[in-house]
């Protein structure tokens, strides 16, 4: 493909996963010749398994205490990440920069208060007037703060706040989708001139019983202990197995980020979102349409990035279309090695295919019985994600080459 | 006609709207609003749908009068949604599959109360501090409810949308607090003018008071708690206003390339002339006292209008009746219009009557904007019966003006640093 002055480029990466924080940690998973089984944490919340958030010195990124202290984890961890990605790219203390970027957050919601919220069921459980009783606790109980720190927009409020990314601030919301759309919206803006350079990201923390508990309304957790992504069967659940992520990255156009002189990790291609019918075959005719995005790619070198929840059914369908639509392609489950991330989900593949293609990396099996080893270096690789409950999305990126 | 009819000053498509649905405490549809709303009628009420017996505030503009399946915020705000969505179709004269993307600003939702205490009981007891959501993933265990999830899933409402009116790709549900609205519209307007389609829906929805969304504003004084009489509470610009009033409400606009609705033979309701937003890193919930970031909200949206801030003959201002933000919006307003905002530019707030429909405000708000240039009548600010000496404004006072308006600036300013100004005009130059 010949280069573009308007081709949408990664130049700053801000990662965070169970493998580690930044990229240094999961350049090594990338390019090692075997990987480890992932850290895993099936005790919190038995009997359903996490990928646990790695120890972080949150000062790093968020230097205020006070800042530090009107977050909860989940803004947390999306402001740490963010303020990895700016970084990365060298943006950090570029006052000018950060207040020219545009900034597109996908998000949840962030963490309730659990005593709060037992208190108040456990008094129901005495009182037949439960509307009043809800009104008299939470009127007493709920902290002005958490109520912030729940906010699903306050993720963004904050990253403008502690690193003064203030060009604009848009928040996406949707599960996995929402993270698709977020890259989808940044990618087609710069692309067409409307913005020059872009935040882009989201997290999520799996170690949260009210998020877990949503999940199990349908089943949709691995029990016991963890497997390899595609290995992973009903007897165990409904294999999907949640991990704390924080995955920003920040997008520039080409001549914005040569004028600065900037390292590109990677150039995206393409990139598209759909959604619809599951059933007769439904997702497999999308999904057959979105990666005619990557049709002619050549198989070698390409490494595909699946997003895939791990859910028994859905996981089995994706791999089966992109064996028959990307023959030879090296495929990899990354959620297998750093949990599912719902909104940070697609970002996270895009994030780690850019460190592939960066390296030139032969990106090691994650799933040995299910993966086959790369015969070349990644120069291109697609990233996949299809929601847990809806939406699909898929990436084209190339190397820089 | 030569093409560059179809384009703006900096060459992009021009966008119509040509289809507007809106519901608010005041009813639903665009008439009925409208003719609350000149007549200058409050839709604020008493609240009943939960008991607010010892709570400091007990009024909003709930809308009462839709028909859920299930009493949470998911349905509401679907149900309004979908309502006004089928309401600014058919005034764009268009049916069956929409073919164009969904742009829709959602409320973030959590599962209600009542299905908490509902787990509560079929789960097993208390055995220690802070245990609940134990128990209630023992008792989801023994009994799964995919509708406990789908209730608290942020991409229900707009997957609903997709398929009731065909909608292309993978719609965006987007919060940007009380700008969200705002932000929907903006969506849209950027998807037409790269060229990724001729049309976009766009729809903004609230439907979340519950005792708790209510509680936790309180909790940050954000609300008015002049609960008697409730009409009276909401009072944009007045010196003695004291908070907002939470409301509901949705509101729908179709946008057009103009090019592709004169093609068509479809009715310009109005032109979508500019967007601007400007993130503020202030604070958590205060704007910068010197309005930087409203200031440059709203000079970024005349910039991308391509038109000078004399063009504006109304605003319609984000005008909140919180002590903060009037006082901040007026500075912010002051700042790019200088002394002709004193008497020369009618600005009022729609809050007075329909109250913050926060995340649906700024749409809800623009479906106004177009409709007080077509009937060339202001809404009046209700309630203002004790000026703010500090806020200099020609407000339309507590009575609606006829008016010929040929440009409108929107404001919506939200917690967490998000604005976004729209400008809207009757004709396409």
């Amino acid at each position: 493909m010949s280069k573009s002055d308007n081709d949408v480029v990664i130049t700053g990466i801000g990662i965070v996963t169970c493998q580690g924080v930044g990229k240094d940690a999961h350049i090594s998973l990338l390019t090692s010749s075997e990987v480890a089984a992932p850290r895993v944490d099936a005790e919190r919340f038995k009997p359903y398994p996490i990928h646990p958030m790695p120890e972080i010195d949150w000062s790093q990124q968020i230097a205020k205490r006070g800042d530090q202290r009107q977050m909860e984890n989940w803004q947390r961890l999306g402001v740490f990440a963010a303020g990895l990605a700016l970084d990365d790219a060298g943006l950090k203390d570029n006052a000018e920069a950060c207040g020219t970027m545009d900034m597109i957050v996908a998000a949840g919601g962030g963490e309730r208060d659990i005593n709060v919220d037992t208190l108040i069921v456990n008094e129901g459980l005495k009182r037949n007037d439960r509307e009043q009783l809800l009104n008299e606790k939470l009127t007493t109980e709920l902290r002005p703060t958490l109520f912030l720190a729940q906010l699903s927009n306050l993720m963004a409020g904050n990253i403008s706040i502690v690193h003064k990314v203030t060009g604009s601030s848009r928040t996406f919301m949707g599960e996995e989708a929402a993270g698709i759309s977020a890259v989808e919206t940044a990618y087609h803006r710069i692309k067409s001139g409307q913005s020059t350079h872009s935040l882009v990201g989201g997290a999520f923390v799996a170690e949260r019983a009210d998020i877990i508990l949503l999940v199990e309304g349908i089943r949709a957790h691995a029990t016991g202990d963890w497997h390899p992504l595609w290995s992973r069967a009903i007897e165990n659940g409904g294999g999907m197995i949640m991990g704390s992520v924080g995955a920003f990255l920040v997008l520039e156009s080409r001549t914005n980020a040569e004028a600065r002189g900037a390292h590109i990790y990677a150039v995206i291609d393409d990139i598209e979102g759909d959604r619809g019918r599951r059933e007769d075959r439904g997702l497999e005719t999308r999904l057959g349409r979105l990666a005619g995005l990557a049709s002619d790619l050549p198989a070698s070198d390409l490494v595909v990035f699946s997003g895939s929840s791990g859910l028994v059914d859905l996981a089995a369908r994706e791999r089966a279309v992109l064996e028959s639509e990307f023959p030879g392609a090296a495929i990899r489950g990354y959620g297998g090695v750093t949990g599912h991330a719902l909104e940070a989900q697609f970002p996270l593949g895009l994030a780690l295919a850019a460190l592939a293609l960066d390296t030139n990396a032969h990106v090691p099996a994650f799933d040995k019985d299910h993966e086959k080893p790369m015969s070349g270096g990644a120069t291109h690789a697609v990233v996949t994600t299809v929601g847990y409950i809806r939406g699909e999305g898929l990436a084209v990126l190339s190397g820089n080459a | 006609m030569t093409n560059t009819a179809f384009k703006d000053h900096l060459g992009r498509p021009i966008i119509a709207v040509t289809g507007m649905g809106v519901i608010t405490s005041l009813g639903q549809g665009l008439a009925d609003n409208w003719a609350a709303l000149t007549s200058g009628t409050s839709g604020i009420h008493k609240i009943e749908r939960f008991p607010t017996e010892g709570l400091s505030t007990r009024i909003s503009g709930t809308v009462d009068f839709i028909a859920i399946p299930r009493p949470n915020a998911v349905e509401r705000s679907f149900a309004m949604a979908r309502e006004t969505t089928t309401e600014a179709l058919a005034q764009a004269g268009l049916s069956g599959d929409f073919e164009g993307p969904l742009f829709l600003a959602a409320p973030p939702v959590e599962p209600e109360w009542s299905d908490r205490f509902e787990l509560a009981d079929r789960a097993p007891p208390p055995q220690r501090d802070g245990d609940a959501y134990d128990r209630f993933l023992t008792a989801m265990r023994q009994r799964p409810d995919p509708v406990f999830l789908e209730a608290a899933q942020f991409g229900s409402i707009s997957e609903r949308l997709s398929d009731h009116f065909g909608t292309r790709g993978l719609p965006v549900t987007l919060s940007t607090a009380c700008a969200s609205g705002a932000t929907a519209i903006q969506l849209g307007v950027e998807a037409i003018r790269q060229g990724r389609t001729d049309r976009a829906l766009t729809v903004a929805t609230d439907g979340s008071v519950s005792a708790e969304a209510l509680i936790r504003f309180s909790l940050l004084s954000a609300l008015s708690t002049q609960n008697d009489p409730p009409e009276k509470a909401s009072k944009p610009f007045s010196k003695d206003r004291d908070g907002f009033v939470i409301a509901e409400g949705a509101a729908t606009l179709v946008l057009e390339s103009l090019e592709s609705a004169v093609a068509r033979g479809a009715k310009v309701l109005g032109i979508l002339k500019g967007c601007g937003e400007k993130a503020d890193h202030f604070h958590r919930t205060r704007s910068s006292p010197d309005g930087g970031p409203a200031i440059a909200t709203i000079r970024a949206a005349l910039a991308d209008a391509g038109i000078g801030e004399d063009a504006i003959g109304y605003i319609n201002a984000h005008g909140t009746s919180t002590p903060e933000n009037d006082k901040m919006e007026y500075g912010a307003m002051l700042s790019v219009f200088g002394e002709r905002l004193k008497d020369g530019i009618p600005c009022s707030s729609n809050k007075s009557m329909i109250g913050h429909t926060l995340t649906a405000a700024g749409a809800v708000e623009a479906v106004f904007s177009i409709q007080t240039m077509l009937t060339g009548t202001l809404p009046p600010t209700i309630n203002y019966t004790n000026p703010d000496a500090a806020i200099q404004l020609d407000v339309v006072p507590n009575v609606k003006r006829d008016a010929e308006v040929k440009a409108v600036l929107s404001n919506s300013f939200g917690f967490g640093g998000q604005n976004a100004s729209l400008v809207m005009t009757r004709e396409p130059a």
